[in-house]
């Protein structure tokens, strides 16, 4: 006569469904770009600013040692912190999730734990593609070229994709632990400023003092913008290609759990 | 055997300091609806987020539908659904879009998950709006839809967190149908609400809370029978001389006699109510003591919470839309006026 019924057997998920529901929450997710079309556009006009900026503004004055051409310099470098900036917005979503309780809803699902985190990092992939895409045309237009040829060429924008989904992981797991939309916002920015700037994006590593170089010349965000030059500009492209994608790999190897763990525990 | 659909043993959940729930034992048979009544920080969410597995309980056990709510969380999370204090839904999508999403997360599969989703447009009247961004719905529309989306996976234990809180109260009504309906199909429900009519209405066994315990439990009517046989009330119009009213009259009374010193209010539990109005009012009278009200009934639920807590239920919604007056209304034969 226990009250307590006894336990039942557990049935097993099958794998797929790990896949199915990060693939439904992606949908989900990109449904927001369909239906706010604006929110497209505004993440589509900074990256864009950026390229005419440094091309017009400061490329004048950016002397690169071997390159003739100041955009086919920048443009890794452009890619990789658009990537980085749009990967900043996986924290704002999942902010914003867990704010208007949807978090709690999915937690309460019988939905794999994952599937919140891996859907929102591949729907902001897929929006870092669709800007990536755009800004090669604008890139186009100002006198970018590849000269490395197709398959490097599409190398590069993979690598600068997996780079940002790798970016998008940190962002999820500060997004999780500030809870609230405009704190993720803030948050989101600060920490990817120096990562950017202090790096071979938009200027040659040797130009600047010496105890800077030394951080510039390990930072993640210098070795992946110098395989993606490899990659775009022509040259050695194994080393630089595997060094970043070891980061890419280091990245997600932390990240991924701490964000996992962080969103089982996301109570509110 | 009773096959018990929610059962809880000495649960607990502390925040720092806060004791959210502290030690609570429920139990809900299936196919009953079980309502934990309480104000604010009475522990009734906190509950709710650990039976439906968001928050690990510090202390004690918990089992829903025969699943543990840590060790088996997560087959326990295919039989339940919950529709919180905030419509959980996603503003961008349609609300076919919600529903749907909700049926691919509980793998009903492409075509079923569809169908659920028409069934629950129809059965909460959203079917003209089915193809309309929620950002276009109202407030009750959206909670409809919430509580479709809860309903999507066909649980076998619903949980209901404050329902009908910030709803105007034709919607509240037309909610209360639908739920009454849920429980006919034999779903086991868990409700919380600060509403006391509103677990009344629907529950059959009630859970009062007050603190993160349980301070009472039982049947609406064991609940009232608690306070005494009827209830006498009345209100002085000089509000600083509640005390000596309540004074003048207290050795009449079944129990201790309650008093509201904001609204002058004095409660009173007594055996038999008709025989002492007289004497309450002569003895008021020889103590000069104005009554601008006074009333003899069946104690509502709001009487039960204040006499067992000794404070008033808060109800504060946070449009602050329904204040509870202290004492309940309806269910109030005789009243005279003096």
């Amino acid at each position: 006569m226990s009250t307590v019924a006894d336990r039942r057997p557990i049935p097993r998920r099958p794998l797929w469904w790990t896949f199915a529901d990060a693939a439904a929450v992606t949908k989900r997710n990109l449904y927001r770009y369909v239906r706010v079309p604006t929110l497209l556009l505004f993440s589509t006009i900074q990256p864009i600013m950026f390229v005419l900026l440094f091309t017009y503004v400061f490329g004048g004055a950016i002397q690169v040692a071997g390159v003739d051409n100041y955009i086919d310099f920048l443009m890794a470098g452009i890619l990789v912190q658009t990537v980085i900036f749009g990967s900043t917005q996986t924290g704002v979503g999942l902010a914003e999730d867990m704010s208007r309780g949807m978090v709690d809803r999915f937690r309460s699902l019988p939905m794999a734990r994952s599937a919140v985190l891996a859907g929102r990092t591949l729907s902001d992939t897929v929006r870092n593609l669709f800007v990536v895409c755009l800004m090669l045309v604008v890139g186009t237009l100002v006198g970018f070229r590849f000269h490395a040829g197709f398959v490097p060429a599409v190398g590069a924008v993979g690598l600068a994709l997996a780079f940002g989904l790798a970016f998008s992981w940190i962002s999820a797991l500060i997004g999780l632990s500030v809870r609230d939309v405009e704190s993720a916002q803030a948050a989101g920015f600060v920490w990817v400023f120096p990562l950017v700037f202090a790096s071979s994006a938009f200027v040659p590593v040797a130009t600047m003092p010496g105890w800077l170089q030394a951080f510039a010349d390990v930072n993640p965000v210098t070795i992946t913008v110098n395989a993606l030059r490899a990659l775009t500009l022509g040259g050695p492209t194994v080393r630089p290609v595997l060094e970043a994608l070891a980061w890419i790999a280091g990245i997600l190897l932390v990240f991924v759990p701490l964000a996992v763990n962080r969103y089982r525990r996301a109570a509110g | 055997m009773r096959d018990e659909a929610i059962v809880t043993e000495g649960l607990r959940r502390h925040f720092g300091t806060i004791k959210a729930v502290d030690g609570v034992d429920l139990a809900a048979p299936a196919g009953t609806v079980l309502g934990l009544l309480g104000p604010n920080g009475a522990g009734k969410t906190t509950i709710v987020r650990i039976l439906t597995t968001l928050l690990d309980p510090d202390g004690g056990s918990a089992r829903v539908a025969g699943f543990d709510v840590v060790r088996d969380a997560e087959a326990l999370r295919s039989v339940i659904g919950l529709a919180g204090q905030f419509a959980a839904v996603d503003e961008n999508l349609t609300g076919r879009e919600n529903l749907d999403l909700v049926g691919r997360l509980y793998h009903l599969g492409k075509s079923e998950a569809s169908r659920r989703a028409d069934e629950m447009l129809e059965r909460f009247e959203l079917t003209d709006a089915a193809n309309r961004t929620v950002k276009t719905y109202s407030g009750g529309m959206r909670r409809r839809l919430d509580l479709g989306a809860s309903l999507v996976g066909r649980p076998q234990v619903l949980f209901l967190d404050e329902p009908t809180t910030g709803l105007d109260p034709r919607s509240r009504f037309g909610l209360w149908d639908v739920i009454r309906e849920l429980v006919n199909d034999g779903t086991t429900l868990l409700l919380t609400t600060q509403y006391l009519e509103e677990a009344d209405r629907l529950a059959d066994h009630i859970a009062v809370m007050d603190g993160g315990r349980v301070i009472a439990e039982g049947t609406s009517d064991e609940l009232k029978s608690r306070v005494g046989g009827d209830l006498l009330a009345l209100r002085v119009a000089d509000r600083a001389r509640v005390a000596e009213a309540a004074a003048a009259i207290a050795d009449l009374g079944s129990g201790a006699p309650q008093v509201v010193v904001e609204s002058g209010e004095v409660s009173l539990p007594v055996r038999e109510g008709a025989s002492i109005l007289a004497e309450v009012v002569r003895r008021l009278d020889a103590a000069g003591l104005e009554i601008s009200d006074l009333a003899l009934g069946r104690p509502s639920l709001d009487d039960v919470f204040l006499a067992l807590t000794g404070h008033v239920a808060e109800a504060a919604g946070e449009d602050g839309e329904e204040t509870q007056p202290p004492r309940g209304r309806g269910r109030r034969p005789a009243r005279s006026r003096a």
